[in-house]
């Protein structure tokens, strides 16, 4: 793995919401062009690595390198700029907006004006059903919709690293595996980096290159999504089946 | 049937201005989820600016100029030093604060322009036009509607047509999402408390010489109309904020006219009190259920 590989390096990341840290010392490496799993139990700090990572919650401790640039101080709404997206949990879509309110919303920040119409459109191609409701309102979609949405507004920014937070959260098993078909199509096809949170193992695991399973806020195994998916003993002693 | 024509247009040429100064507590609800108690003392000290300048130049018109740049500039100043830091985790303190502000704007106000009645030009004749023999509206009433409806038409194309209208309502739906798309947040909530506070100004322009003049507690009573107009409306309807003013506009214009001025700002009370009882949200709010 030389230097240039690696889009996100985190070193002894502490971060939490008042005394106690929900993240612990976590040490992160993610390669640029590859899908990275975190696994874990509900309450393990998943989603609270995505929310340090964007910026919404400031770390107590430790360094975010990304693009090899660090990121301590960079206001939220710059990372877009630089190429990282944050699909929230609960997805985040603004319900009172329509479909392609939310949609250029996210393409809003960009000077090339072109070329963010041109991603709006390919957004459209991407996500069929969008098309057809693009003046539906955000609360009007399914879930599924929904989730096309946080996930189309994403890809209007052309980012280079996507924090996806449980895309699968209450959604269809037809519908969940045309999303991790599509993440697996955009690491291909764009080289897109994802930092996918999950509790839905056998999914992530279906698309990941990489697996992190955390605990407790700390990170209790770093290693390909291969190995966990085959090693009976390791699944059952981290993942519990 | 003549009196009741004519109560009709009066009515709805005072219901304009509290259209207007409604719409002002509305922008600043739906920006900030906030009752801006300090829009009349803001509006007020717009209007003074306004003042100054027409004094000091003889225009009504750089003086009208100058109330709205101050309202923005006012705006901005209270959202950046003031509101920003207040606790947000209650309501309570958002509202002390404000009526705070209003103590502190209306003695500094008082201090330097005195506590009379100052005098305020219109820039168009009072004197009502007659058709046949009923007085219907004046020209200055006319211009009060062109100005109102100016203010609403360009709103609705700021919010629905550009891009800063949309970032404006995504910061005050989904903040954290918003900033997450890129969305200077915190700069929208400011150009929100300055646009609201400019178009409370306008309305303190048009409305206060059509009363006893310029004071610092010259928009006080107009304050109770329009939050009355804008709970009547549902507080983050703006189209629900200029038909609650109007109706606002109308009922006082019949109460005073039929039953004497005395019991006209109980009857706005009596409204707010009714709407408040019998559908809180307001007669426009939406009922969009959240639940992305």
């Amino acid at each position: 793995m030389t230097a240039d590989d690696v889009i996100l390096q985190v070193k002894g990341l502490t971060a939490g919401y008042g005394a106690a840290p929900v993240l612990q010392d976590v040490d992160l490496t993610v390669r640029a062009g590859t899908i990275a799993a975190v696994l874990g139990a509900n309450g393990a700090g998943k989603t609270t690595l995505l929310r340090t990572l964007s910026g919404l919650v400031r770390p107590s401790d430790g360094e975010i390198v990304y693009g090899g640039q660090p990121l301590r101080d960079v206001p939220v709404e710059q990372l877009v700029r630089r190429g990282m997206a944050h699909v929230p949990e609960g997805r985040g879509v603004v319900a009172e907006l329509t479909v392609d309110e939310n949609l250029r919303l996210g393409g809003l920040w960009r000077r090339d004006r072109e070329d963010a119409a041109k991603a709006l459109t390919e957004v459209y191609e991407l996500f069929e059903p969008l098309a057809q409701r693009r003046r539906s309102a955000g609360h009007q979609l399914s879930g599924g919709e929904r989730q096309m949405l946080a996930l189309g507004r994403a890809l209007v920014a052309r980012p280079k690293l996507l924090l996806l937070d449980e895309p699968s959260l209450g959604l269809a098993p037809r519908v969940i595996a045309q999303i991790m078909a599509l993440l697996r199509q955009l690491r291909d096809s764009t080289g897109l980096t994802v930092l996918l949170v999950e509790q839905n193992v056998r999914s992530a695991l279906s698309v990941a290159d990489e697996a992190v399973v955390m605990s407790l806020g700390r990170i209790v195994t770093a290693t390909s999504a291969d190995r966990l998916r085959d090693d009976e003993e390791l699944r059952h002693a981290y993942l519990g089946f | 049937m003549d009196r009741f024509v004519f109560l009709t247009f009066d009515g709805l040429s005072k219901g304009a201005v509290l259209a207007a100064f409604a719409l002002a507590l509305v922008l600043i609800w739906r920006a900030a989820r906030i009752v801006n108690f300090a829009q009349g003392a803001m509006a007020v000290a717009a209007a003074y600016a306004g003042y100054s300048v027409t004094t000091a130049t003889g225009s009504y018109w750089l003086g009208f100029a100058a109330a709205l740049v101050g309202g923005l500039l006012i705006g901005m100043v209270v959202e950046r030093a003031v509101m920003r830091f207040v606790d947000h985790s209650s309501p309570l303190s958002e509202v002390i604060v404000a009526l705070g502000l209003v103590l502190v704007m209306q003695a500094v106000l008082g201090m330097v322009y005195g506590n009379e009645f100052l005098p305020a030009g219109t820039p168009f004749s009072r004197n009502a036009l007659s058709v046949g023999d009923v007085p219907l509206l004046s020209r200055y009433d006319l211009f009060v509607f062109g100005a109102v409806l100016l203010v609403l038409v360009a709103l609705a194309a700021l919010f629905t047509r550009t891009a800063i209208g949309l970032r404006m309502r995504a910061s005050a739906f989904a903040p954290e999402v918003s900033r997450l798309l890129g969305v200077n947040v915190g700069g929208m909530l400011t150009l929100g408390w300055a646009l609201a506070s400019a178009v409370g100004a306008l309305a303190a322009m048009l409305v206060i010489p059509t009363e006893l003049g310029l004071h610092p507690h010259a928009m006080d009573l107009v304050f109770v109309s329009a939050f009355t107009a804008a709970v009547v409306g549902g507080l983050d309807s703006p189209p629900g904020a200029v038909v609650g003013g109007l109706t606002v506009g109308l009922i006082l214009s019949y109460v005073s006219g039929y039953l004497g001025s005395d019991v006209t700002p109980m009857a706005v009370l009596v409204l707010l009190l009714a709407v408040l009882l019998v559908r809180p949200g307001g007669l426009f709010s939406s009922t969009v259920a959240r639940q992305a």
